[in-house]
């Protein structure tokens, strides 16, 4: 079976990176390829590695606020490149007014903290684009 | 039963302690009194019944004039201290008009991108009677020249200033990553402060060695005890390199740990550093001043801690985790408001938080003895374990060749993932309870009132850019940073220089590019 590949990103000039890590790892034992940009990538950035490193996921993790910011842009640069059947999903502190929003741009996952690792791994598990077909 | 009882950190722990344990213990070796070497009880003979703590509660957010305004309301509620939160382009360096800003200006924190905003930020409030602590690392010596050139427009002399600058940045490579230039001269920035600070503003705690964002990024209470005080080791031997005067610099050395939630393992942790800084500094330094021997530190509750679910369980873990830090004797402390795994805390729950420290002071009766676990059996055997366990540490790093090559190497990074891993993995098999998280979930989770941070704080502060750049001087400006980089380049201490800059309505960023194009950007390896 191919494995499910993930970017996961810190978007921002927040570098708390806690989660992000923790996650990343997560993913990794769940049987994941997991890619970890590293802090402060633009959106420009992070759509530029799923294209590279053809991803099926891309993982943000935002805790600064800055999110109604950030993921419009990565939404829409992923539908300029032709990528939006990649699944994007958010971890962080994202306020309840906010949510509804994010899943209006096709933001799938929104993850707030105290999510166990598990809810994130079936959740990605299943809502993956299927790579059936592709090499 | 459970059939392993261990700590927070997952340090194992024995059903009961006895004089057993503590057979090996010295009185006077080990403990001393409060105010004696190596000062294990405290570093005052009276503890808390000189002085309390400073109740001193880590606030900004949007614009100057909003934190002003939630200063104002925390001293009028018998808040004894500032400290200032800063957003995450100012951490960063950066101007609210720059792409990296977009979305980030005023939200962790108040923005401030030049003194004009200083200005705002302090209105109303004397400089000379209220001290101020500043967490800001990288650009630390910018701010912190604002904060003079604030305190000179309001007739207050430098020598009569009291306060903190974090300036740690070997913590921010270590666990919070708000860095900007690469370690090396990110150090010599660091002992341009405590070089200028020792002869102009000689009250000023020049550093604030924090093991606090060590400990939030998933460290074990050994590794925030041991990382920590490498830490300040590294800028005791730098600033010694640099040609100081220990004895003049090390009394202006602070530090800064978390406050988390294993109540004894966090008490014996305050006293383990203090006994392991006295000996640090007495013997491998040959400091021979008390004062150069005193670790004094400010604490600040387990923001990782809180819960997004069942917010208000966060005032218990809050009030449980101060309680601690007392104990252990800190010198200051910040308690985290009910709403902080949520936003940053409405002025309601920040008086809550600031409330609970009052209820401690003043209702409990726990500040009319000094180090009252002193003697415990359990307490003097986890203190002993967990300065062995640092020890360790100290010994590994050294062997790296000092904590900036172990940095460099990504060591302390790596065993700070590790244990937060190890952490997670705990949470989620349920080994660890977090009270309403992966337990006593409540399925109608009470949702409560946010601080919500909108568009129009970044717009204000925009506007106020524009403003300061089209009414100052610029070629002066354009002067100021030239000579800025003339000193980086050559050996210069760069304090003058920047407030030079400062006064002239140079910004933050302004100064910042100015020395990124000298020393360029530090970029970490990303490892997972």
């Amino acid at each position: 079976m191919t494995k499910i590949r993930v970017v996961i990103a810190k978007p921002g000039l927040d570098g708390h990176d806690r989660g992000a890590r923790v996650i990343a790892r997560a993913l990794r034992d769940a049987g994941m390829e997991v890619i970890y940009t590293g802090l402060r990538q633009t959106p420009e950035q992070i759509v530029a590695a799923a294209l590279q490193e053809d991803a099926d996921v891309i993982g943000l993790s935002i805790l600064s606020g800055a999110h109604m910011h950030i993921c419009p842009r990565i939404m829409e640069l992923l539908a300029e490149k032709g990528l939006r059947d990649v699944l994007v999903v958010v971890g962080g502190i994202i306020p309840d007014v906010d949510i509804p929003k994010l899943q209006d741009m096709g933001v799938r996952g929104i993850f707030l903290p105290g999510t166990p690792m598990q809810e994130i791994v079936d959740f990605i598990t299943k809502h993956a684009r299927s790579r059936v077909g592709s090499l | 039963m459970k059939s392993a009882f261990a700590t927070v950190s997952g340090r194992p722990v024995a059903p009961l302690y006895t004089p057993a344990d503590v057979a090996a213990l010295d009185y006077r070796r080990d403990l001393g009194d409060p105010g004696e070497f190596p000062y294990t009880r405290g570093i005052h003979p009276s503890g808390y019944r000189g002085r309390i703590w400073t109740m001193r509660q880590f606030a900004g957010f949007g614009t100057p004039e909003d934190t002003n305004q939630r200063y104002r309301q925390l001293l009028a509620a018998g808040g004894t201290g500032l400290s200032v939160a800063f957003d995450l382009p100012t951490l960063m360096g950066r101007d609210p008009d720059h792409e990296l800003s977009l979305g980030e200006v005023g939200k962790c924190g108040v923005n401030v991108a030049s003194l004009a905003d200083m200005e705002v930020l302090f209105d109303g409030i004397d400089l000379g009677s209220v001290t101020t602590s500043m967490t800001i690392n990288s650009p630390a010596p910018m701010i912190l020249a604002m904060y003079l050139v604030v305190a000179e427009k309001q007739g207050v002399g430098w020598e009569r200033l009291s306060g903190t600058i974090q300036n740690d940045i070997l913590k921010e490579f270590i666990a919070q990553k708000e860095y900007i230039y690469p370690p090396r001269p990110s150090m010599r920035l660091v002992t341009d402060v405590f070089a200028f600070c020792a002869g102009r503003v000689p009250r000023w705690n020049t550093i604030s060695v924090s093991g606090y964002h060590i400990r939030e990024a998933g460290a074990t209470a050994a590794q925030e005890l041991a990382f920590t005080l490498r830490d300040g080791i590294e800028y005791v031997q730098y600033g010694i390199d640099a040609g100081l005067d220990v004895e003049v610099f090390a009394p202006r050395i602070s530090f800064f740990f978390n406050a988390h939630s294993d109540f004894f393992e966090e008490i014996a942790k305050y006293r383990a550093a203090r006994r392991m800084w006295a000996h640090v500094m007495r013997d491998r330094f040959n400091a021979r001043s008390p004062r150069s021997w005193q670790l004094r530190f400010h604490a600040q509750t387990a923001g990782v801690s809180l819960t997004a679910q069942q917010p208000y369980n966060n005032v218990v873990r809050t009030a449980l985790q101060a309680l601690a830090a007392v104990l252990g004797g800190a010198q200051s402390l910040h308690t985290n408001s009910l709403d902080e795994a949520l936003a940053l805390p409405t002025a309601e729950a920040a008086t809550l938080a600031l409330r609970t420290q009052q209820i401690l002071a003043h209702e409990t009766g726990v500040t009319g003895i000094v180090d009252p676990l002193g003697g415990s059996y359990f307490v003097e055997t986890l203190t002993r374990e967990l300065e062995e366990e640092a020890l360790e540490y100290f010994d590994t790093i050294d062997r790296m060749g000092g904590m900036v090559a172990a940095i460099e190497r990504g060591f302390p990074q790596q065993e700070i993932a590790e244990s937060a891993y190890r952490f997670q993995q705990a949470v989620e098999r349920g080994d660890r309870v977090i009270v309403g998280v992966n337990e006593f979930v409540d399925e109608d989770d009470d949702r409560i009132g946010t601080l919500y941070i909108d568009q129009t704080a970044a717009d204000t502060q925009l506007a106020r850019l524009e403003r300061v750049r089209a009414a100052r001087d610029g070629d002066a400006v354009r002067r100021a940073l030239a000579r800025l980089q003339e000193g980086a380049r050559g050996g210069a201490n760069t304090m003058p220089l920047f407030v030079d800059a400062v006064r002239v309505y140079a910004t933050i960023g302004e100064m910042c590019d100015a020395l990124r194009d000298v020393w360029g950007e530090y970029e970490e390896v990303p490892v997972i």
